[in-house]
């Protein structure tokens, strides 16, 4: 076999390579932001898997209360108010970060930060009510897929809580870096993504179900 | 006392030889391996070498130690099948009672897909991408470094079943109702569902790694369709990974719930429907094959192309097919269960897409066989595993295409014909191709080549051997004999079990060829070693650098102006030589958080298989506080001093041999 | 996904952001609008009662869909600049994926119900 690599000259282009004046290529944030929206599409996957379980399981009541019978549209609207309105507080966080106000990008986390703590309360306390008037996930399968489904995305939006709790810390720490403003990148795509997720889960789960 | 939930001294099966002779051949080659490491000083060089690297290269060879590791387990498991079916087909027992029997084939596609073929495959991506596409490393190493970890956790688990406990007896897919709680009461599925969820998650992981390597990380100049076919391949393959993956998540966990908490996903009772787990697992299961297919196909361009010394024919079309294969994948799973009875016009569609995805696959070896066409092919190992792997997926894939007709799949379906097929395309298809990449990138990875006469003898073991074992398959299937049969009374199919058996056994000597092989090319290694860094006159930018290549990869990130951009590099004339200059070099540091995190998932994974809650909790809450504090360490990388770099390339250039 | 930073982070000058981000007050405030009104039309039909279920449900779809589009415009930014081509790219490769697995589910389940569940099998 015949080796052609042998010892003798570069090419121009690794010359100018190592002789050029400019830094080497850093990161701008971009890598770190693409790679989590590519992450984010998995997250989109999982869900199109819970709510195609959902969708099949969803008159499989069993004998048990149905989507009618459990389902108070008032409270899922407070809950939804909530979630939209911190995805919009949360984007004047990223605004306030873009012109670098510290202290306006910590109090619209903290804002924000209340809003999803209300989300989650309500949640939780619909959670409790079903589960104590004997609609708990093991009575049926539409109630197994319907605790499964909003309890996902309720997870999420709990993961997002102690994200940004952490994230607020950082701040504190380093002001607003630019490791800092990728990082508040990233957690404004989960959130918005979050509220996405809930436009379907209220019109599938609740709006479908009491129409 | 603690409260060790559901686990107790009986967990451990005293009672049964073969499983604690097993154990006991586990734990002393275990204690052997931390006896040597002791002996000779080596624990801090493992740690902070090794288990806490952050170099792609470094985590590629862990990834494929592990598959290789597991490959002897998988395939001990395939021995014992063998041999049982061979000795209980003429009225008798066998050796091997039902459940543990049923564990066995369990364990074996669980251990073959997850922690054999898929490590394998991910570690090669891990090695050769980023070199492929001048990058330092992949986009995110330390990420890159848990992602290996959760994968060893897995597998970690799904060993310790073994010994503690048992392991799911409900086939590799764990179809319910069988492997809900009323029919499975033990710790077998649970055991299943937490080494397939970490690992899953780890391969989830590596798979936006490696997207997000090779969409934002490639040299200047390497458009897309300047991508070397391996890197094309295994960007799909990773795009398959990150958008099948989170529905086996999504489906185990539908699982653990029934199993936990009561449910009614997958229940007989409650609602729940069975079949809609087998419809999301097969969605996530068909996307699989392609994960491990495809980058498969790009081992085998890259080998047939470089040994013929020709431009890989069609280039463009082998892009395309591969493209097509990635959004067919997503259209055929229902073929896994024609026979569930969703109706004539529902399974003429899946039929239908099936025989069409065979298209692109079929475009594929033409492409091959016209790149070897008039090329000067030279017969190494690796293009012995490429023609094998035409010869043998040809005929597994027809196979597949009479089995993708449904009327012709109600025969079929669940017999020893379907085991023969998926054993044709994945061992004809992946084992073949892992082990052609194995032996091609060997000299990249460790800096010297493998023995060429034992990697033949290997070769041609695995080919023989896999004929004599899957063929006489073929024929029972076709005879009626169905899969997972302990034992059988028909005289008639002994003769041909006999025969499989004889396979496995010849299948055996390649795998000790390969021992041998590698045993061999370690001690000769100084004969073998690889100067140049281009041992087989490569085409492609791994081959531009020395073998085994530096840390950082590349010196000076390289221009590319064609698709094979080493071969046009050479063509032009230009060659590897010392730079005028050197500059730093920005580097990621090694991290131990990965290791931690990956145990703290193991230590989660066990708690919640025994029912030990506080374990599960506690664990759970110090991984997560060790994860926030790793994001308080902003000590992630450092630069390498340009007379560091310029030391490393010097001592590359002198050993080079002088220009002929 | 925090703690898995790509290993050359900028450093010095805040970097230019093009992953997210990029949205003025009154962007968000439009985006907040709509999204206000497209929620509130569909919770106000059904709360009413004043149309058939078979009416009112694609309509709820309908509104569901425009809404996540707005979300995708007004919040996360979506459009088809070339620093975003990639993100555009997967979110169209994701809603493929998406479409093939909800919707050939509810395809293949439902004729799976309806062939093979007690109580439907003919005699």
């Amino acid at each position: 076999m015949t080796v052609q690599a042998r010892l003798g000259t570069p090419h121009p282009s690794l010359v100018s390579a190592v002789l050029d004046a400019h830094e080497e290529h850093h990161d701008d944030g971009s890598t770190t932001t693409l790679g989590f929206w590519i992450y984010l599409m998995s997250d989109c996957v999982l869900f199109a898997a819970v709510f195609a379980s959902f969708a099949v399981l969803r008159d499989q009541t069993a004998g048990g209360p149905s989507a009618r019978e459990l389902f108070s549209l008032p409270y899922v609207a407070v809950e939804t108010g909530c979630l939209l309105v911190s995805s919009f507080t949360y984007g004047m966080a990223m605004i306030a970060a873009e012109r670098h106000k510290q202290t306006a990008v910590l109090a619209w986390l903290g804002v924000t930060l209340l809003l999803g703590l209300s989300f989650m309360g309500l949640e939780l306390h619909e959670f409790g009510e079903l589960i104590a008037e004997g609609a708990g996930p093991d009575r049926s399968a539409f109630l197994s897929a319907f605790f499964t489904l909003v309890g996902t995305h309720g997870l999420h939006v709990a993961s997002g809580m102690v994200w940004m709790v952490v994230l607020i810390a950082h701040v504190l720490r380093r002001g607003l870096t630019a490791d800092n403003l990728t990082r508040l990148t990233c957690l404004s795509l989960f959130w918005h993504f979050l509220d996405i997720v809930w436009i379907g889960v209220f019109t599938i789960v609740y709006l479908m179900g009491v129409a | 006392m603690m409260d060790m939930g559901k686990l107790t001294m009986g967990a451990i099966p005293f009672d049964q030889p073969i499983i604690m002779g097993a154990m006991t051949f586990m734990v002393l080659g275990g204690l052997a391996l931390v006896a040597l490491i002791t002996y000779f000083g080596r624990w801090r060089w493992l740690w902070s070498d090794w288990l806490t690297s952050v170099d792609h290269k470094n985590i590629g060879i862990m990834y494929i130690i592990l598959a290789l590791v597991m490959l002897l387990r998988g395939f001990s498991d395939a021995v014992m099948m063998r041999t049982q079916q061979a000795l209980a087909s003429t009225g008798g027992p066998g050796y091997l009672p039902p459940e543990h029997y049923d564990q066995v084939f369990t364990a074996h596609g669980v251990i073959m897909i997850f922690f054999m073929a898929m490590p394998f495959i991910v570690g090669l991506m891990n090695l050769v991408v980023p070199l492929q596409i001048g990058a330092r490393d992949v986009a995110f190493p330390y990420l890159n470094n848990l992602s290996f970890w959760l994968t060893a956790a897995g597998a970690l688990l799904i060993n310790v079943s073994l010994c503690i406990g048992e392991f799911a007896r409900t086939g590799w897919l764990a179809y319910p109702p069988l492997s809900e709680l009323q029919f499975s009461p033990g710790v077998g599925v649970d055991y299943y569902i937490w080494s397939l969820q970490i690992s899953g998650i780890g391969t989830l992981l590596a798979g936006v790694n490696m997207i997000t390597t090779i969409l934002k990380m490639r040299a200047p100049g390497m458009t897309l369709m300047r991508m070397p076919i391996f890197t094309w391949t295994s960007l799909c393959a990773n795009m398959l990974i990150v958008a099948a993956f989170p529905i086996l998540t999504a489906t185990l966990a539908m699982l653990s719930l029934d199993r936990y908490l009561g449910m009614h996903f997958f229940t007989n009772d409650g609602g729940g429907n069975p079949m809609m787990y087998i419809n999301l697992i097969w969605a996530w299961g068909h996307p699989e094959v392609y994960i491990l297919i495809l980058p498969c196909f790009g081992i085998f361009s890259e080998v047939i192309s470089t040994f013929s010394s020709k431009r890989l024919f069609g280039y463009t079309s082998m892009v395309y097919a591969t493209v097509c294969i990635t959004i067919l994948s997503f259209v055929v799973w229902l073929h896994h269960f024609f026979t569930m009875g969703a109706g004539a016009n529902v399974n003429a569609f899946f039929g239908i897409t099936t025989m069409i995805i065979s298209i692109p696959t079929g475009a594929k070896i033409f492409n091959w066989l016209f790149t070897m066409y008039r090329g000067r092919v030279e017969f190494t190992t690796p293009v012995l595993w490429t023609i094998g792997f035409m010869i043998t997926f040809v005929i597994g894939g027809m196979t597949g295409v009479l089995m993708a007709l449904p009327a012709a799949d109600f025969v079929l379906h669940n017999s020893l014909f379907l085991i023969a097929h998926f054993h044709n395309v994945i061992i004809g298809g992946v084992v073949f191709g892992c082990m052609a990449g194995f032996s091609y990138w060997f000299p990249k990875a460790v800096g010297f080549k493998l023995d060429e006469r034992l990697g033949k003898i290997s070769f041609w073991c695995w080919f023989i051997g896999f004929y004599m074992a899957f063929m006489p398959l073929y024929v029972l299937g076709l005879m009626g004999m169905t899969r997972r049969l302990n034992h059988v009374d028909n005289p008639v199919w002994h003769i041909y079990l006999v025969f499989a058996m004889v396979g496995a056994g010849i299948i055996m000597l390649g795998i000790i060829a390969q021992i041998a092989q590698i045993a061999v090319s370690v001690i000769n290694r100084e004969k073998l070693r690889d100067l140049t860094g281009d041992p087989w006159n490569g085409r492609t930018l791994e081959w531009a650098v020395a073998s085994p290549a530096p840390f950082y990869n590349f010196a000076a990130t390289p221009h590319v102006e064609d698709q094979d951009a080493f071969w046009d590099l050479k063509q032009q004339g230009f060659a590897m030589g010392p730079l005028p200059a050197y500059r730093q070099i920005h580097m990621p540091h090694n991290s131990g958080t990965g290791p931690i995190q990956a145990g703290f998932a193991a230590a989660i994974g066990f708690a919640l298989i025994w029912h030990i809650w506080w374990l599960a909790i506690g664990a759970f809450a110090v991984g997560l506080v060790v994860t926030i504090l790793h994001t308080f360490n902003e000590k992630r990388a450092y630069y390498v001093p340009s007379e560091q770099v310029a030391r490393t390339e010097g001592r590359y250039y002198q050993q080079l041999p002088v220009q002929a | 996904m925090d703690g898995s930073h790509a290993y050359a982070p900028a450093h010095g000058a805040p970097a230019h952001h093009d992953g997210g981000g990029h949205g003025s007050v009154g962007s968000y405030m439009v985006g907040f609008a709509l999204s206000v009104l497209l929620t509130a039309i569909p919770f106000g039909l059904v709360m009413s009662g004043a149309m058939p279920a078979a009416t009112v449900v694609p309509i709820c779809v309908g509104l569901g869909i425009v809404q996540i589009v707005v979300h995708l415009v007004y919040f996360l930014h979506m459009n088809s600049s070339s620093s975003r081509s990639w993100n555009m790219a997967a979110f169209v490769f994701t809603v493929i994926i998406v479409a093939i697995l909800v919707v050939g589910s509810l395809w293949v389940m439902n004729h799976l119900n309806g062939n093979m569940m007690p109580g439907v099998m003919p005699d």
